[in-house]
C-alpha cells in the first residue's frame, strides 16, 4: 500500500513523520540531530530511500547527513574516521561539511562583494545551507542553496561540493544584499525535462535561471515592483521569499515575494501579480498542488513588522485559478489566537490521490489535508519551531 | 599521547566517547593538535575551526592546565602536563543561546 514520509526540519533537530495512504495515522521518529539546527532535508527522486539532511549550528558550522536506508540510519559522507584525508598525491580530499566559494582563477581573490547593511560591500562568507535539492535523475547529485548566496552541487553522493559561480559571477553580486533572515539562496527548482534549465532565488537579490546547466545564469524579476529599495523595478535586490512550479509545467512559476503574489507563465521573463483577494499578500511560503497546476497555496501572514496570521486566524488560502481569486481554507486550523509563522521551507505536497498538503509553524505544529486543503489536522503540536516540511509519495 | 575532551555535539559527529586521544608529530602546539584531531576525525573539519581561515569558531574556546588558551598563539608550546598526557586539552562550547 502507498503511504507517505514527511521530513520536517525544525530549530533542534530533525523528525520524520510517517503514514499509509489514508494519511490517518501517524508514526512520529525522532529527534535526529538532536540539538542543532535542520535547515532542511528532502529525499531522491531516483531513490527515495536516499535522504539529504542539512544540520548546522552556531557553535560548529555546517554538516551535511546522508541516509541510504530512508533516514534509519545517517552518515557524513566525507572519509570515514582513521581513513587519509589527503588523496596520494597530497590534496586534501572533499569532505562532507566544505563549502568553499570560487576564486578568481587568475588573481586569487574573491570573485565579488555584495552589499552590506550599510550600504558598503562586503565578501562573501560562508554561513549554512538553507535548501538540498537531490537531482530528478541522478542519485549521488544534489544542489545546495547556501548563505551567503551561491549554488553548489555535489556529484558524488554529498562528500564534495564545488560552487556553480557563474551565478555570482554574471556581474550583479554587488548589489546583492542580505534580508533580515540573511543573504540566502533558499529556492532550487530544476525543469524535469531539461536538467540544464534551473531556478534559483536568493533573498534578497531575485530570482535567476541557467539554461546551460548552471554555468551561466541571468536574473529574472521583470515585472517585480519592490517598494522598499531604491528603484522597486531593479534588476536586482528583490526580496524574494520562495518559488514554486508544477512539474508538467516548469514554465510558469509562481512566486511569495516580501511582499505580492506573483506569476509568470515564460520561465521567469516576465512576472504579474496575481494576490488578488488575500486578506494581505506578505508571507513566506507558496506551492502548488500535485495533479492540478493551477491550484496554488500560500499562507497569508500580515507584515514584515508582524510574522504572524491576520487577526490570529491560521489560514492557508487556495486559488484555483492560478491565482487572482483565493478560497480561505480553515477547517482544523486554529481560528483565535494564533500567532505562529510558516517559513518559507515548510510547506510541501504529496502525489497522492486525494492531494496531501502539508505545512509546518514556529510554534512546533505540523498540519495535514488529505483532501487538498479541505480539512486539516495536527500530525504534531510541539516540536521545536519548524524550518522546513517534504514529503517523500512511497509506493 | 594527547588528550583531548571534545564538547557533546562533536562526539557525536565524530563517534566518540567524552575524551579523544591523538599523536602528535614534533611541538605540541593548538595548530598541532587540532590539525591530528582533524586527521583522526575527518567529520570534525571545519566544526572547530574554519576550513578556509582555519581561525577557531566564535562560540568555541581552549583550555590548558587550567588557563583560558583561546587567544594564545596556536603555536605556544603547550605544558609539560598536556605533552606527557597527564592532562587533557578542554575543547569548550559557549554556554549561549537556546
Amino acid at each position: 500500500m502507498s503511504g507517505v514520509r514527511v521530513l520536517v526540519g525544525t530549530h533542534k533537530g530533525a523528525f520524520i513523520l510517517t503514514s499509509d495512504g489514508k494519511r490517518e495515522k501517524w508514526d512520529v521518529s525522532g529527534p535526529l540531530f538532536t540539538g542543532w539546527e535542520v535547515y532542511h532535508m528532502k529525499g531522491s527522486p531516483v531513490d527515495p530511500n536516499r535522504l539529504f539532511a542539512s544540520q548546522c549550528s552556531g557553535w560548529f558550522g555546517q554538516v551535511i547527513q546522508r541516509s541510504d536506508d530512508g533516514g534509519k540510519t545517517w552518515t557524513q559522507p566525507g572519509t570515514p574516521a582513521g581513513e587519509p584525508t589527503a588523496a596520494p598525491g597530497g590534496m586534501p580530499k572533499g569532505e562532507s561539511n566544505k563549502f568553499v566559494y570560487d576564486s578568481s582563477a587568475d588573481s586569487g581573490k574573491p570573485l565579488t562583494t555584495h552589499q552590506w547593511y550599510d550600504g558598503s560591500q562586503h565578501p562573501w562568507e560562508f554561513k549554512r545551507v538553507w535548501h538540498l535539492e537531490p537531482s530528478p535523475r541522478d542519485a549521488n547529485t544534489v544542489y545546495a542553496g547556501v548563505e551567503d548566496a551561491a549554488l553548489f552541487r555535489s556529484t558524488d553522493g554529498g562528500k564534495s561540493w564545488h560552487e556553480l559561480s557563474g551565478l555570482r559571477g554574471h556581474g550583479t553580486g554587488p548589489k546583492w544584499q542580505p534580508g533580515a533572515g540573511g543573504m540566502c539562496l533558499h529556492s532550487i527548482l530544476i525543469d524535469p525535462g531539461n536538467p540544464n534549465r534551473i531556478f534559483i532565488a536568493i533573498s534578497a537579490a531575485g530570482a535567476f535561471r541557467t539554461d546551460d546547466g548552471g554555468k551561466t545564469w541571468k536574473p529574472i524579476n521583470k515585472g517585480l515592483y519592490s517598494q522598499y529599495i531604491p528603484d522597486p523595478r531593479a534588476e536586482v535586490g528583490h526580496c524574494v521569499h520562495h518559488i514554486a512550479h508544477h512539474s508538467s509545467r516548469p514554465g510558469t512559476l509562481f512566486m511569495q515575494k516580501h511582499w505580492d503574489v506573483m506569476r509568470s507563465d515564460d520561465a521567469g521573463d516576465t512576472w504579474h501579480e496575481v494576490s488578488g483577494n488575500l486578506p494581505t499578500d506578505f508571507g513566506f511560503v507558496i506551492d502548488v498542488h500535485a495533479h492540478e497546476p493551477e491550484t496554488v497555496y500560500v499562507v497569508p501572514i500580515k507584515s514584515d513588522g508582524e510574522h504572524f496570521p491576520p487577526e490570529g486566524k491560521l489560514r492557508v488560502y487556495r486559488s484555483r485559478s492560478g491565482g487572482n481569486e483565493w478560497e480561505a481554507l480553515t477547517e482544523g486550523l486554529p481560528q483565535r489566537d494564533c500567532y505562529v509563522n510558516v517559513l518559507r521551507d515548510a510547506m510541501a505536497v504529496d502525489s497522492l490521490d486525494k492531494c496531501g498538503v502539508y505545512f509546518g509553524t514556529t510554534g512546533g505544529q505540523v498540519y495535514a489535508s488529505a483532501d487538498a486543503g479541505d480539512s486539516w489536522s495536527p500530525i504534531v503540536r510541539d516540536l521545536p519551531a519548524v524550518l522546513s516540511v517534504e514529503v517523500q509519495t512511497l509506493p | 599521547m594527547i588528550r583531548v575532551e571534545l564538547p557533546a555535539h562533536l562526539r557525536t559527529l565524530a563517534h566518540v566517547g567524552k575524551e579523544v586521544q591523538v599523536e602528535v608529530a614534533g611541538p605540541v602546539t593548538q595548530r598541532s593538535v587540532l590539525d591530528a584531531i582533524e586527521a583522526r576525525y575527518p567529520m570534525l573539519q571545519g566544526t572547530i575551526r574554519d576550513h578556509v581561515t582555519q581561525l577557531r569558531r566564535p562560540f568555541l574556546r581552549f583550555f590548558v592546565c587550567g588557563e583560558d588558551w583561546t587567544h594564545h598563539s596556536p603555536d605556544t608550546p603547550m605544558p609539560d602536563a598536556i605533552v606527557n598526557g597527564s592532562e587533557p586539552v578542554l575543547i569548550v562550547g559557549a554556554i549561549a543561546g537556546g
